[in-house]
């Protein structure tokens, strides 16, 4: 608690004590204490509990502000104190209790408020406090802010890295959780670049830093999602306009509930009942307080985007996360954001012989070749298979770092233009190339049913399997299309530049409805803007992208998704909401965290109004006392709170 | 131009009065305040000198909510 939490507290526990024991006082002692005495005692709580509220007031009238929640607390009590004064009732509790519950209700927020926000910033717990400069051997600690483009800095175990770098020494894990929510580390070695934020979990990285530290990933992540809220949901508006209405409203009504049925009572010949009246009116006062909506909806928000910011969600702002809720179409790219984006060889099917004994052949086949295709052979036999045919990772090969290429073995190369490669390798005659290829030579071979480039393979004249070299799918993508299709999006399209067949191939093996090929980049922000067209009102279109070369897309789509933005400034800058990895179960997954977040928002809308006209009604009526009024008041706003504070928690909502 | 000033305020609707008061201030010509971050973010007018602008927006603010502040 801070000081100021503090000492209302020290109030609020005086003020009640206070209360409590006069209570008793004038249970023992009633009849032997004159009447003015005990008015006078009572104020002395009241007066402990609520000067605050009573000098604000004053101050407000002054300023012309005469409807502020200060005004309506300190009309209402000083109102039930003159009702027990003048009836000669000796209540003057009621009152004294008002003003505590509300103090109560206001102190309640500001905790919550200053707890959650701090939460969420532990969640968020990225920002460095210091860079490490190694200064004539010595380690320096310095303001990260202080750091220019180019120095070294020196990141020990446990440490953060303050400032965006590229490794010049060392190799280490990094654990990038805070980032992406992804929690296996990541290994970095020399040349590798490092982002800020991430903790260095094993080794000691010495660091040349490419950005300043404002320009680095900590501080823009932080700064975004800092500033989210500042973009205000629709609902939010709605709240604000409601809450400057709402107060007058119900102020009008209360002076009418006091002056309205009495006069029509005089009128008609009975009494007026004037105390009775203006009870009730000040019952309305109490719940004309707008405090429980008016903060547990940005609070929603706040914890909502911090909770998706804990799993590597970057939502820049409550508006987002709003339209996010509303996704019925989303659309993909295909490259980068459904697939790996990275042609490689990740299949060797019908092989006469071992594998790796195919591939190493096959590399040193390629030796004198430079295409992509050769080297990703290349890089296949020396570094061994990055994905499986089903996109898991493959496992490394035992032998990897005895694995050379070894241009003596190979003899009598002959480059077949348009169709491949024929060499003698360790006195085996090896052919390699296209389906022609093997027409040419009069080997049968067997087709692959896979969508990719096909390398065929001879082996002294006998078919001895082929290579699949092609764009490999990302292993959630799948998973990730029905998670979508389970969160109520009605519709995916996915949008590639390849040829129909590749594409085709893809969105059907990963369930998506609909794949528009061989689109320009161009042809893309058209395509979108025709589904934009085609889209059920009030529904919302997102866009996914990798946010390469799909600014202009991400920028068009209602919502604009980047992916694998860890780095991509470019990415970070064009989109709405950002996913940190390339993980595509993280498109549902924003898309839950934004749906619960809005559910809540309205079940706080409703629950609040509600129990407010319930209150509005029963006070009218003169079944609710004050007692209840503020209870009411003050229980709805501690509930939605307490609602609000649920927008953070985001762990059972993966698929 | 556009600022971003800390803030000190205690509850949302005093927040939500606080933006009102800035929005009416000459010179400004959008205020946004982010009551759970406790900041400001003010959009000037073309020309407008921030530091003329801001002592009357914290003037106006206090007119609104005594308890609040702005800081500069």
């Amino acid at each position: 608690m801070t000081k100021k939490q503090k000492k209302m507290l020290r109030r609020i526990l005086i003020a009640a004590a206070l209360m409590i024991v006069l209570h008793f006082a004038v249970e023992l002692l009633g009849e032997h204490v004159q009447e003015p005495i005990w008015f006078l005692l009572y104020l002395i709580p009241y007066w402990i509990v609520g000067n605050d509220i009573l000098k604000k007031a004053w101050k407000g009238i002054r300023n012309g502000q005469v409807f502020d929640e200060n005004f309506l607390m300190a009309v209402a009590t000083i109102g039930a104190i003159a009702i027990a004064l003048i009836s000669r009732s000796g209540d003057y509790t009621e009152a004294i209790a008002v003003m505590l519950f509300y103090q109560v209700g206001e102190l309640f927020q500001s905790y919550a408020v200053g707890k959650s926000r701090k939460n969420i910033g532990a969640l968020m717990d990225i920002r460095p406090d210091y860079a490490n400069i190694e200064r004539d051997g010595a380690l320096e600690r310095v303001d990260p802010d202080e750091v220019s483009v180019g120095t070294v800095i020196v990141v020990q175990p446990g440490e953060k890295v303050p400032i965006d770098g590229t490794v010049i020494e060392g190799v280490s894990a990094l654990d990038t959780s805070a980032l992406t929510g992804e929690s296996v580390p990541r290994t970095v070695h020399e040349n590798d670049d490092v982002v800020s934020g991430c903790i260095n979990l094993s080794g000691v990285l010495k660091l040349r830093t490419t950005k300043e530290f404002g320009e680095s990933t900590a501080a823009k992540i932080l700064d975004l999602v800092e500033n989210a809220t500042s973009r205000k949901a629709k609902s939010e508006n709605f709240i604000s306009r409601f809450a400057r209405y709402y107060t007058p409203i119900v102020c009008y009504c209360a002076l009418a509930l006091a002056v309205l049925p009495p006069v029509v009572r005089l009128l008609g010949g009975s009494a007026a009942n004037w105390g009775d009246w203006i009870y009730r009116a000040l019952t309305f006062l109490v719940i004309s307080c707008p405090c429980a909506l008016v903060i547990s909806i940005p609070l929603s928000f706040f914890a909502g985007i911090g909770g998706a910011s804990h799993e590597g969600i970057l939502v820049k702002g409550s508006n987002y996360l709003e339209a996010l809720s509303k996704t019925k179409v989303v659309a993909f790219d295909k490259t980068g954001t459904m697939t790996h984006g990275v042609f490689e060889v990740n299949g060797i099917h019908h092989s006469s012989m071992e594998n790796d004994r195919l591939l190493e052949l096959a590399a040193h086949a390629e030796i004198a070749s430079s295409h992509p295709i050769a080297r990703s052979i290349q890089k296949a036999y020396l570094e061994g298979l990055t994905w499986q045919d089903d996109g898991e990772i493959a496992p490394k090969p035992a032998d990897l770092a005895s694995r050379k290429l070894d241009r003596s073995r190979v003899t009598e190369l002959e480059e077949l233009g348009g169709h491949g490669i024929v060499a003698k390798i360790d006195d085996r005659t090896v052919a390699l190339g296209n389906a022609k290829l093997m027409e040419q030579l009069g080997v049968p071979y067997i087709d692959c049913h896979h969508v990719g480039t096909i390398v065929h393979m001879a082996i002294d004249g006998a078919y001895a399997g082929h290579i699949l070299i092609s764009d490999v799918v990302k292993p959630t993508a799948k998973e990730a299309i029905r998670a979508l299709h389970d969160a109520g999006v009605a519709r995916t399209v996915m949008l590639t530049g390849d040829a129909q067949k590749v594409g085709e191939a893809v969105a059907s093996q990963l369930g998506i409805d609909e794949a528009r090929c061989e689109l320009l980049p161009a042809d893309k922000v058209s395509a979108v803007e025709e589904l934009l067209r085609a889209k059920p009102e009030k529904s919302v279109l997102a866009f996914v992208g990798d946010g390469i070369n799909d600014a202009p897309v991400l920028a068009r789509a209602d919502v604009g998704i980047a992916m694998g933005a860890l780095g991509a400034d470019a990415a970070i800058e064009a989109a709405d909401v950002v996913l940190m990895d390339d993980d595509p179960k993280k498109i549902p997954l924003a898309i839950r965290i934004a749906k619960k977040c809005m559910r809540i928002v309205y079940e706080n809308i409703w629950f609040a109004i509600g129990v407010k006209v319930l209150c509005l009604i029963l006070g009218a009526f003169g079944i609710a006392s004050m007692w209840l009024a503020i209870f009411a008041d003050v229980g709805v706003m501690v509930i939605a709170v307490l609602n609000a504070i649920r927008a953070l928690f985001t762990k059972h909502l993966h698929a | 131009m556009k600022k971003t000033y800390e803030i000190e305020v205690d509850c949302a609707n005093c927040a939500n009065k606080m933006e009102g008061a800035a929005n009416k201030t000459p010179g400004v010509q959008k205020a946004v305040v982010n009551y759970m971050a406790q900041k400001m973010v003010v959009e000037f007018d073309e020309g407008a000198d921030p530091k003329a602008v801001m002592p009357e927006v914290l003037k106006n603010c206090k007119k609104v909510e005594d308890d609040c502040e702005i800081y500069l």
